[in-house]
């Protein structure tokens, strides 16, 4: 009965003369709100990495073993193994790194030091940005256009690395740009006062300069390929196989896509294979990760 | 002082003639015309944003870094119109160097900062380098400070160590006219009097420009004096009579600290 | 002074490359839709309610594939927005360093999980779960792959709002804390809107994500083209039909391929526009302070 009239009371609200204690009230009725939202809205992404981890822990507890990592295609769950998968990762990686990285930050240098402000760089800019926000499937539908069929490259690691280069290419423009732009005014001009030449301050002293922030924006690139999957998916990159890449034109497969195809079956026990692929997957990303965290505190140490 | 006598001996290495300088639409030099004569110390002084860095950077063509610079009028250094098309650029600041306001080594050794402009410049050999970085440091005189930890990186120097860096990092390209942006003022007061008494020593053997703020080091380094205001030469002269006996009455305000 | 010459035009021709790129990109979508074209009306492409190239009784109506990717982006949405931006606001405007050094790392490790394993997330643990709610869920549905797409997209959006509401002048909060207000009424009325156009340049780029995500709705969503927006059926979205196709044994150059193209060319021109209308109002916003 009195929650009732406790009820009634805030519903109509006191009289004019107790405004502040009021709204001191109902302030702290929307700050909780507010604090229950956010706590819902963090517990929710951790709950999914906790949930996610103790998961793939469990399921690939089994898995996880010597003959898993070394071993080859199979029709049985239990002789799959994942040794393919990761030379092929390591190829296309490579393949792409060897093509976009010079390429990306070659661009990066030019937009940065070389290019006036216009019309046309505007165009670049744009360009640029908007290839950063295309769906990378849509660049798995190039490669095959372009270089499959095109170029003739089959379905190839060759042909996966090109597309992964395609698909890297534009955060390694953007990471490398913010990497130069981060280099003082002061040492372009403290070299430009010394009779260097642009291409000479920027060979010199500002790619050196520059040089932790390209790293790691190296090293993002490799994780953005390594954990790709679609582009690979339109290449038709092939999923049983019982040796690795010998060759540019060799088949293969990733990781990522070794997962999609276990996880695509319908017996549980390639689930858990599915599981042990993911666990090196995110061991390798881990691992990468860490180095580039290093690269950058060291980098912001010595600059 | 006894320059004044000397000056008709002493020919002009810059030459300014009729100088105008636009930052887009803001003009920031007017019709300035000023000389500088062969081993002499110039000092440009004036409040800020009144031009003299401006007109310091239009002298070795560091403003056509800004795409939004445009220039007109004659700047003659070392007989030869810089602003001419068909310039060595790289040539041109090799010859007259600059040393900035806030020292900026690069993050690089000792020895790579003073050995980077003459390798730019086609120097490969390491004995050459090794005088040259030793000539170089001697006489920004940090050679005895340094000498031991030549690999070491620029950036653990002292403020003031730094720019002697920089100073020497500049005479390694063997220069015959040095700018000098306000070298002193990012600096403590006993590095102020180093870079001052280095100025002395300099002197006579390189031409030398120089950007300050501080009117007594004006006085106590430079053979002669320009005055600038919002954008204008106002006054040149000795730097005795132009301290003691302004012939304009803004550079009577300005030298009796009225405003600026 | 040659040698720097072939330097920059060497340079110059690494950044045209983006363009080449995007050219190559439309050439290779254009052409093969035009041919599409040649052999389907594009009326029965557009009022044809279904889409079943891969049968042998065909029909090209692209609406199926339409809905099921609307209805993943709406929940991914759903998810994202309101998730990633209250968190972006906590972190700017309340989170004490202690807890920022905690919640930052957590969204940065979220962000860097590759979208397949999303997909075994969505499969082997977020159905099961839905399913507490829904016991009558299928194994493949749009709801559990809009939700953990939803949750993968969560750091981007709050990245981007943080960012967002990083630019607003300090002068703006300490105006209105100096006028009495709280804080969370100077976040809410003073903070956020001043913010607005990066937060909804946020949601266009998230929404752009959302139509070109592939994986996730490849292994969860089923792959099966209808005419509906029922969140609790299996659905296939434009980017799952490509996948289903390019994987399969479906000669090149034959219809069915073409229509592939077709429904990447639908993609490319949507996230295209997106990505550049984001662009925009990021770019407005930023000018008019």
């Amino acid at each position: 009965m009195r929650s009732t009239i406790n009820i009634a009371k805030a519903m109509v609200g006191p009289v004019e003369r107790d405004t502040p204690p009021r709204k001191m009230s109902r302030r702290s009725v929307g700050e909780i709100i507010f604090f229950v939202a956010a706590t819902v809205s963090f517990l929710l992404c951790m709950g999914t990495l906790v949930v996610m981890v103790v998961d793939l822990v469990q399921t690939s507890a089994g898995r996880l073993t010597w003959q898993f990592l070394s071993g080859v295609s199979s029709r049985l769950a239990d002789r799959a193994g994942v040794l393919p998968a990761i030379a092929g990762t390591v190829w296309v990686t490579s393949i792409a790194m060897v093509i976009s990285l010079p390429i990306g930050i070659g661009a990066a240098v030019y937009l940065e030091e070389f290019c006036r402000r216009s019309a046309l760089s505007r165009v670049l800019e744009i360009a640029i940005a908007n290839l950063a926000g295309v769906p990378a499937i849509i660049f798995g539908m190039v490669g095959l256009h372009l270089f499959v069929r095109w170029c003739g490259f089959g379905r190839s690691v060759l042909s996966g690395g090109l597309t992964m280069a395609l698909v890297v290419l534009p955060l390694i423009i953007l990471v490398s740009r913010e990497a130069i732009r981060s280099v003082p005014r002061d040492v372009r001009e403290g070299s430009l006062a010394l009779g260097a030449s642009t291409m000479q301050t920027v060979w010199h002293q500002v790619l050196p300069a520059a040089l932790p922030g390209l790293l790691t924006g190296a090293i993002l690139g490799v994780c953005r390929i390594i954990g790709e999957a679609a582009p690979l998916l339109a290449l038709g990159a092939v999923t049983y196989l019982t040796k690795t890449p010998s060759g540019l034109d060799s088949p293969f497969t990733t990781l990522p896509i070794q997962v999609f195809n276990w996880i695509s079956r319908p017996q549980v026990a390639f689930h858990h294979n599915a599981a042990g692929a993911i666990v090196v997957l995110l061991m390798v990303l881990f691992v990468l990760n860490g180095a580039a965290i290093v690269i950058r505190a060291r980098g912001q140490r010595r600059g | 002082m006894g320059q004044a006598l000397k000056k008709e001996g002493v020919h002009e290495i810059v030459s300014v003639a009729d100088l105008n300088l636009w930052y887009g639409s803001h003009q920031a030099l007017r019709s300035i015309s000023l000389s500088a004569m062969t081993g002499e110390v110039l000092a440009l002084i004036g409040p800020s944003g009144c031009g003299k860095s401006s007109f310091l950077r239009t002298l070795n063509r560091m403003n056509d870094l800004i795409p939004i610079v445009r220039v007109e009028g004659r700047v003659i250094v070392m007989g030869q119109d810089i602003y001419h098309d068909g310039v060595e650029l790289a040539e041109l600041r090799r010859r007259v160097g600059l040393v900035f306001q806030r020292s900026n080594p690069f993050p690089k050794s000792i020895y790579d900062n003073i050995a980077y402009g003459p390798r730019i410049h086609g120097e490969r050999r390491r004995s050459e380098l090794d005088g040259i970085v030793e000539q170089s440091l001697r006489r920004a005189d940090l050679w005895e400070e340094v000498k031991d930890r030549l690999s070491a990186s620029a950036l653990g120097l002292s403020g003031g160590q730094q720019q002697r860096l920089c100073i020497a990092r500049a005479l390694a390209v063997r220069p015959t006219i040095l700018l000098m942006d306000e070298p002193a003022s990012a600096l403590d007061p006993r590095s102020t009097a180093k870079i001052e008494e280095l100025i002395g020593m300099l002197r006579g053997e390189y031409t030398i420009v120089i950007v300050t703020h501080n009117m007594q080091q004006a006085a106590r380094v430079s053979d002669r004096t320009a005055f600038f205001c919002d954008g204008s030469l106002i006054e040149t002269g000795v730097t005795s009579e132009l301290f003691t006996n302004p012939r304009n009455a803004q550079t009577q305000d300005y030298i009796t600290g009225r405003f600026g | 002074m040659m040698r720097e010459r072939i330097q920059l035009f060497l340079l110059a021709s690494c950044a045209w490359i983006s363009i080449a790129i995007t050219l190559a990109i439309a050439v290779a979508l254009l052409q093969e839709t035009v041919s599409f074209f040649r052999e389907v009306s594009a009326a029965q492409f557009l009022l044809d309610t279904e889409w079943t190239p891969l049968f042998w009784e065909k029909h090209y109506g692209i609406w199926p594939l339409v809905c099921g990717t609307v209805i993943t982006t709406v929940i991914s949405l759903v998810v994202a927005i309101p998730v990633g931006t209250t968190i972006a606001l906590f972190l700017a405007e309340w989170s004490p360093r202690s807890l920022r050094q905690i919640i930052k790392p957590i969204l940065e490790i979220l962000s860097g999980i590759p979208t397949i394993v999303f997909g075994y997330f969505s499969v082997t643990i977020a159905t099961p779960l839905l399913r507490i709610i829904f016991p009558s869920l299928p194994g493949f549905n749009a709801l559990s792959a809009g939700v953990v797409m939803g949750i993968m997209m969560v750091p981007l959006m709050a990245t981007l709002v943080e960012d967002a509401l990083s630019v607003v002048p300090q002068s703006f909060r300490e105006a209105s804390y100096a006028l009495g207000a709280s804080r969370l009424t100077t976040m809410l009325r003073v903070t956020l809107p001043a913010a607005a156009g990066g937060v909804v340049a946020a949601c266009i780029l998230a929404l752009s994500r959302a139509l070109g995500e592939t994986m996730i709705v490849t292994i969860a969503a089923g792959q099966q083209p209808r005419f509906s927006l029922n969140p609790l059926q299996a659905v296939e979205t434009l980017t799952a039909f490509i996948a289903q196709v390019v994987m399969g044994d479906t000669p090149y150059g034959s219809i069915e391929h073409r229509a592939v193209f077709v429904v990447g060319c639908l993609l490319f021109l949507g996230t295209f526009t997106l990505n550049v209308g984001s662009m925009w109002i990021r770019e407005r916003f930023s000018s008019t302070r």
